[in-house]
């Protein structure tokens, strides 16, 4: 078997809570509760949650924004975590991380064409002159024109952003893109452009992807493999046929209960029965006990409330975290 | 692929602007439109013209003593009348704005200088650092400003530091005072601009901190501090004429603003020869306004976003 392009295990990243004049340590918020992910070159990886179950802190602890508390990341087998600021840096061209929020990820008084180029010319990957061919080849690629370069990211609309924000990460030709909801702050047609561009890119370039998205959907088009999270931690993994012809787990049974059919009165053969979910997702900072699902889970029993599940395999390329299934 | 939303939108304001046209440039052109902004810049300007050049043309710019003129009223050979000593006052006042404007606009210099070397150390580096230079910034912060200038002008008079010299002293008091906000203001528009996304964004790339720092973080701050460093030069002129004002400043013979309104500080004076202080008092007051109207529509005119 090839060794693993991305190899993250048992992941956990707490952000401690601080209160009082001498900022003691009151809690923690387990944004990330332990998160295997295991992401073979030219695959794309869909990860899936609700707002709030920890999506971004999994993509910026593995491009190591935020510190782990514990686990691995491992990216071509190297522990990115331990590596000095130096080894990183020098890492960082061939693993790109997409921002979920367009307008803060472009700095207001840099142009498109430096913003796009700049990292080219710093990490001496490439001269001024072809920096800037570079670019305008990547930004034409993602459907941006040339009279774009000169222009600062005011000038643009949240969709014209976001290509901006894509062709930034992929000039530097990287090996892995980790793209945190890149279609969640646009108008749906607009995101259609932006998926149909991933996928392109991914045929034409041999990408491989992590797509973080709270839709299913979303991900359905772009991910041969899908993840759902819930809280800060993984419920079930598994290929996208699999996990959309025979999700285990009842949350992501209720989530694709959720999915709209594009002709309602057509059932799809896969469309189980609605699960509706009641109340909303606990706080991070105080996660229930056992599973922590089982506030929400219509199916809970006393197993459910006291045990943590353990992350098992359930037979090909399936994984799960649930007591009942 | 359909190619870009508003891309005819785009295409029309391209022709309006020139390709690439700079921020500064962009804001330059509003600025221009800003009419209230530009008088006061306009306004600005001239002051600074006369106070240097009209001088040269008087023929009392030697300041020669004239007793036989002396508290004579506004006439065509004296256009603001004369002083206690016979000296014209016109003369007096362009000489005043020269120091007063220098002073100003040096002070202002040296505490930009100060305060934004050590408030952009303190907020890059943080620690220790920032700890020290902080709570220096801070304890001179808590005192108000014109109780130091006072003991600070107090001590001048009283070491006898002689007067020719004295409009360089007032100029570092002014800067010793107004280096600590400038260094606050810079500090934590670095912690700020820090935490933003993009320079997240920057991390991922791989940029290295040269970049970072000169290419998106100053970039960020410099507008604000342009700001700020123009409302200064109102604010030193302010001081210095207050200092002056109460003899603690720049001293006689040299003028300032704020000495020749001292010089008409009693009773006679004030109600039988108005021309001694409202020159000066005037010329203070259309300055100052001037400059904090120019510093507002700096603030405006300075943000990215923008459009007219
Ligand atoms: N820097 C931080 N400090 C403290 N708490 C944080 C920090 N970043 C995220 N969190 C918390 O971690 C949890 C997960 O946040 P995260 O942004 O990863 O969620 P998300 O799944 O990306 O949500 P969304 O879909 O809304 O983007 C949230 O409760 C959030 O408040
Ligand atoms: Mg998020």
């Amino acid at each position: 078997m090839t060794e693993a392009l991305l190899e993250v295990n048992h992941l956990k990243t707490y952000f401690p809570i601080t209160s009082g004049l001498f900022n003691r340590t009151v809690g923690h918020v387990k944004a990330v509760d332990d998160i295997s992910i295991t992401l073979k070159e030219g695959e794309a990886f869909g990860l899936v949650g609700e707002s709030g179950s920890g999506k971004s802190t999994v993509g910026k602890t593995i491009v190591r924004l935020a510190d782990k508390t514990s686990g691995e990341v491992k990216f071509k087998g190297i522990d990115l975590h331990q590596l000095s600021e130096k080894e990183l840096r020098k890492l960082r061209p061939k693993l790109q991380l997409i921002f979920q929020d367009p307008y803060s990820s472009l700095n207001p008084r840099v142009r498109v064409g430096d913003a796009i180029g700049e990292a080219l010319i710093n990490h001496g990957l490439a001269t001024k002159a072809e920096a800037r061919e570079l670019v305008l080849e990547v930004m034409d690629a993602c459907g941006l024109s040339t009279y774009h370069y000169d222009r600062f990211p005011h000038e643009f609309s949240g969709g014209q952003r976001q290509r901006i924000g894509i062709a930034r990460a992929l000039v530097l030709n990287p090996d892995l893109i980790i793209a945190d909801e890149p279609v969640s702050a646009l108008d749906v047609s607009i995101q259609a452009q932006i998926i149909n561009l991933f996928r392109k890119l991914q045929v034409s370039r041999g990408l491989t992807y992590l797509f973080i998205s709270h839709d299913l959907s979303v991900v359905e088009h772009l991910c041969t493999r899908i993840g759902v999270m819930y809280l800060g931690t993984m419920m079930e993994t598994a290929s996208r046929d699999e996990l959309f012809r025979n999700p285990l787990h009842p949350y992501t049974k209720a989530l694709l209960s959720a999915v709209p059919v594009p002709i309602p009165k057509k059932k799809r053969k896969d469309q189980k029965e609605r699960i509706v979910l009641s109340g909303d997702i606990p706080n991070p900072a105080n996660p229930p006990s056992g599973c922590k699902f089982h506030t929400r889970c219509p199916f809970a029993t006393d197993i459910c409330r006291e045990q943590l599940p353990v992350f098992r395999h359930a037979g090909g390329d399936h994984y799960i975290a649930c007591h009942l299934a | 692929m359909a190619s870009i939303s508003g891309g005819a939108v785009e295409l029309k304001r391209s022709q309006a602007v020139p390709v690439r046209s700079s921020l500064w440039r962009q804001a330059m052109l509003r600025l221009r439109k800003n009419k209230l902004a530009m008088s006061g810049l306009g306004f600005i300007i001239f002051m600074f013209l006369i106070c240097f050049i009209g001088p040269l043309f008087s023929p009392y710019a030697d300041g020669k003593i004239d007793t036989a003129n002396m508290y004579s009223a506004p006439s065509w050979e004296h256009w603001l009348g004369t002083d206690l000593l016979g000296r014209d006052m016109m003369t007096r006042l362009l000489q005043a704005g020269r120091i007063s404007l220098t002073v100003g606009f040096a002070s202002m210099c040296i505490s930009v200088l100060i305060g934004s070397i050590l408030g952009a150390i303190a907020g890059y580096y943080r620690g220790i650092v920032d700890q020290v230079i902080m709570r220096v910034a801070d304890l001179l912060l808590t005192i108000p400003s014109l109780p130091i200038l006072f003991i600070l002008g107090a001590l001048l008079s009283e070491w006898k530091v002689p007067t020719e010299y004295r409009m360089y002293i007032v100029m570092l008091m002014l800067s010793f005072v107004g280096w600590p906000g400038l260094a606050r203001l810079v500090r934590s528009q670095m912690l700020s601009v820090r935490e933003r996304e993009f320079m997240q964004a920057a991390t991922v790339l791989g940029l290295d901190d040269r970049r970072k720092l000169f290419h998106h973080m100053l970039p960020n701050i410099i507008p604000l501090l342009i700001v700020v460093a123009t409302l200064n030069i109102g604010g030193s002129i302010l001081y210095e004429s207050v200092l002056s004002f109460f003899g603690l400043g720049v001293m006689p013979p040299t003028p300032t603003w704020g000495n020749m309104i001292d010089s008409a500080n009693n009773l006679i004076d004030f109600e039988q020869h108005p021309w001694l202080w409202i020159p000066p008092g005037a010329a203070i007051f259309t300055t100052v306004i001037a400059i904090n109207i120019f510093g507002d529509g700096l603030r405006d005119v300075l943000d990215p976003k923008q459009k007219k």
